[in-house]
């Protein structure tokens, strides 16, 4: 009897949920005098999906809650804002195909998009060739920038510079050898290409590097090098992606690479939703850096997490990716509305300049498409969250990284036409 | 002495994982000579088997039992994956048999169609599926023979099937209702906690090893040794070596290579079930994880000799201790005053990504003058 009135109460909550998700889309009734659509590309299917289905959630939250207050109004006209969504299927020419789709066949004025650095890369040439934009959410390696790409997510300079001095200076491990890890490809290694050259001016070591290939979760190699490199405990920095953090935390957890061993692992890609899968046991007193924090404690910060769990489920956590697609979609909606039209050139030069009171803090969109932001480090906890230890001051984007071989001394601005994607300093 | 005792202990940590998820392999295709390229997803379903395990015994009733979940997975998974393996001969292998290429397509079709069934399919009704799959099969075939003939057989299997679905929908409902983790179908990658006996390190001789890596190595030990024994002692292993050397024949004298084929396929997808659990205590459990092995177990199949498991077991080690010895630079810890020339390429090297590329390099090198791998079977395969 227990037992069926348990089913029965699984049922009435999963039919509940059904109709919850059912009028989700429509969103509110308001009388508008026209609508605009706009195009949300990520993947829904594959391996990216976990991650990237969690942008497309917050786009759409935010893209609700503009036209609960009014939507977007341009030349005295509210416009309610519509969206396609399209499904890059975690495969980079995907990404380039929908684009072009999203930009001839349904004319939308922006598209919001992307989540890997192949998929940016596959998308770029169709944007730039038929002068669209792209906003693009996700911290990522920088040494890029686009005329036609807003970048939403930090540089290097904004999240892995102020880690590495960081730990170098005030962790526990203060003053150790460093240990580079990270999965093979392009951010891992110029992100560490960075934290070489940093490690050097501050007067550290890099004892070690190593990569290990997508999919792959042999971590044994890698444990044996860090404890040959740092017998005694140092820092490891931590570029690995998605499931191969679960690898190699549980196996140096077993292999006594711990904090309490001296051992402490700046990590870069893990945010509040990789804490959950991975499970807080693995990584209690490491550390992680980003802009947004689901723990700050503001108003701001508070009431997106609020309205996040309650549009999506009491569950669900937000994080610093979801932080920036949120941005992107008000800094949109702000630019649109100061232009006084969708032409995307318009808005493009009405973009930079645009404040925003996000939930990270105030933001600015700076002459190198790219934001001002705020950079925190925080210590993981027993809960899942971060403890924020550190909070820099607004930090001012770096599209060429200054402490990269190849890229110091050159910057970029597009408000000024004699300097563009990148010129010397 | 240590750091050879380290490298060795290191070489066959990764080599038993290895030979783990290639022994199924190694019987499937080996045997059979059934291109599994489902064998990963196979290993997949053991993984799974281990999370849902691992939740149901976290409830109250099997709390206190909780730190033997992992030995009770062993089990489940053999028998999860097995069912699936054995349901995938009946309705899909078998067709193809002679058929390399389209056998290839085929499974390769299973494995999408597996993958896709984890992501949107709550894993408690996927355990209720397996359940009625598993009574489906298994209740016909224990009744006695005299009741199978004094009625008409085939509204028994009807109607047993029908119990079956209803056990299975049972079953799915009440995981579901009391395990809430189960009840939603999610992508996401989820997570098998080691029970804390497992976790942390054990001295021995001096040198401390992962007690994970211990298990692995002993439910790999366990996994050969058991299907040598079975091959080697038991009658129906008897069978299955005939079949292999020559079906007409074994198909002459009496053998029924119908029930041989189905049994040395369940074997083999079994054992691809105790690898997922072994594999789920490395990493996270997520749709994708067996693709991630799929080419490694080829690999050491063909390089040990196609239908030997001595040579499985012996690639498989041999593959562990040049990954470790090329990937984690210890040439260089032996002998640390090679010349700079020397220590220079074994620096490029001594990267985890660098070393797989230098291994597949070998073993290209190898098969080029031992095409047949280590130890060549000699008499007939299925298709002949």
């Amino acid at each position: 009897m227990r037992i069926s009135r348990r089913i029965l109460a699984g049922l009435a909550t999963a039919s509940l949920a059904v109709t919850a998700t059912s009028c989700g889309g429509g969103g509110t009734s308001g009388s508008f005098d026209d609508t605009v659509t706009v195009g949300i590309l990520h993947s829904l299917s594959g391996t990216m999906a976990i991650s990237e289905s969690t942008l497309v959630d917050t786009e759409k939250m935010a893209i609700e809650e503009i036209n609960a207050a009014g939507g977007v109004t341009v030349g005295g006209k509210s416009y309610k804002i519509e969206y396609i969504v399209e499904d890059g299927a975690s495969d980079w020419p995907t990404f380039a195909e929908k684009s072009k789709k999203l930009i001839d066949q349904d004319g939308v004025p922006v598209v919001f998009g992307g989540w890997t650095s192949a998929s940016r890369k596959a998308m770029l040439p169709v944007y730039e060739s038929k002068d669209a934009f792209l906003y693009y959410p996700i911290q990522y390696e920088a040494q890029e920038c686009s005329n036609n790409i807003f970048y939403t997510g930090a540089t290097p300079n904004q999240q892995s510079e102020p880690a590495t001095d960081f730990m170098y200076k005030r962790s526990p491990a203060a003053g150790g050898d460093f240990f580079l890890v990270g999965s093979d490809y392009v951010f891992p290694r110029t992100s560490n290409t960075i934290t070489k050259a940093q490690v050097k001016q501050l007067g550290g070591k890099v004892v070690g590097e190593d990569y290990l290939p997508l999919g792959n979760t042999e971590v044994a190699p890698i444990i044996s090098k860090i404890k040959k490199a740092l017998p005694d405990g140092g820092i490891i920095i931590n570029t690995l992606n998605g499931d191969q953090n679960v690898a190699f935390f549980k196996q140096i957890q077993d292999a006594g690479i711990t904090p309490s061993s001296g051992y402490y692992v700046m990590n870069y890609s893990i945010a509040e939703e990789e804490i959950s899968t991975i499970g807080p046991e693995f990584l209690e007193g490491h550390y992680g850096a980003w802009n947004y924090m689901m723990s700050i404690d503001t108003p701001a910060s508070k009431k997106f997490a609020a309205s996040f769990k309650k549009r999506w489920g009491a569950d669900r956590v937000v994080a610093d990716p979801q932080e920036s697609a949120y941005n992107m979609v008000y800094l949109w909606k702000q630019a649109v509305e100061d232009a006084g039209t969708f032409d995307d050139n318009a808005v493009r030069e009405a973009l930079v300049g645009q404040t925003f009171d996000a939930p990270q803090g105030p933001v600015e969109v700076m002459p190198n498409h790219h934001l001002s932001q705020t950079v925190r480090i925080g210590e993981i906890n027993a809960e899942g969250g971060f403890t924020i230890l550190e909070e820099t001051g607004v930090v001012l984007p770096q599209a060429w990284n200054q402490k990269h071989p190849s890229s110091k001394g050159f910057a970029c601005d597009w408000t000024d036409p004699s300097k563009g994607e990148k010129y010397k300093l | 002495m240590e750091l050879l005792l380290d490298s060795l202990f290191n070489g066959v940590a990764i080599g038993s994982v290895l030979l783990v998820a290639a022994l199924g392999l190694a019987i499937v295709f080996g045997l059979m000579g059934v291109i599994n390229l489902a064998h990963g997803e196979l290993m997949m379903l053991g993984a799974y088997t281990t999370y849902v395990t691992q939740l149901i015994f976290k409830l109250p009733i099997l709390k206190p039992f909780y730190n033997s979940y992992i030995i009770v997975s062993i089990f489940l998974a053999f028998i999860v994956s097995g069912v699936v393996g054995i349901l995938l001969e009946k309705t899909i292998i078998r067709k193809l048999y002679g058929s390399p290429l389209e056998t290839l397509l085929a499974t390769w079709g299973v494995s999408l169609i597996l993958q896709q069934f984890v992501r949107s399919v709550p894993l408690a009704y996927g355990t209720g599926l397996v359940i009625s799959l598993l009574i489906g099969l298994l209740l016909p075939t224990t009744f006695p023979s005299k009741i199978k003939e004094s009625i008409n057989f085939k509204y028994f299997k009807f109607s047993s099937w029908i119990f079956a679905a209803l056990t299975g929908v049972l079953t799915g409902s009440v995981i579901s209702s009391s395990v809430s983790k189960l009840s939603r179908a999610s992508a996401r990658n989820v997570d098998v906690t080691a029970p804390s006996w497992m976790r942390g390190q054990v001295e021995i001789i001096g040198t401390a090893f992962p007690k994970t890596r211990l298990m692995i190595i002993v439910i790999t030990l366990i996994s050969v040794i058991a299907i040598t024994l079975f091959l080697n002692q038991s009658a129906w292993g008897m069978r299955i070596r005939a079949v292999t050397q020559n079906r007409q024949m074994s198909d002459c004298l009496g053998i029924s290579t119908e029930k041989v084929d189905i049994i040395t396929f369940g074997i083999g997808s079994g054992l691809a079930g105790v690898a997922g659990v072994a594999v789920s205590l490395l990493g996270s459990v997520g749709p994708n994880v067996g693709g991630n092995y799929i080419v490694g177990c080829f690999m050491v199949v063909v390089l040990g000799g196609v239908g030997n498991l001595l040579g499985t077991v012996l690639a498989s080690f041999g593959i562990g201790i040049m990954t470790d010895l090329i990937g984690a630079g210890r040439l260089l810890s032996i002998w640390p005053d090679m010349p700079l020339s020397l220590s220079n390429i074994i620096n490029f090297f001594a990267t985890t990504s660098m070393a797989r590329v230098m291994i597949f390099a070998l073993i290209v090198i190898f098969l080029q003058f031992k095409p047949t791998g280590l130890f060549p079977q000699k008499g007939r395969m299925v298709e002949n």
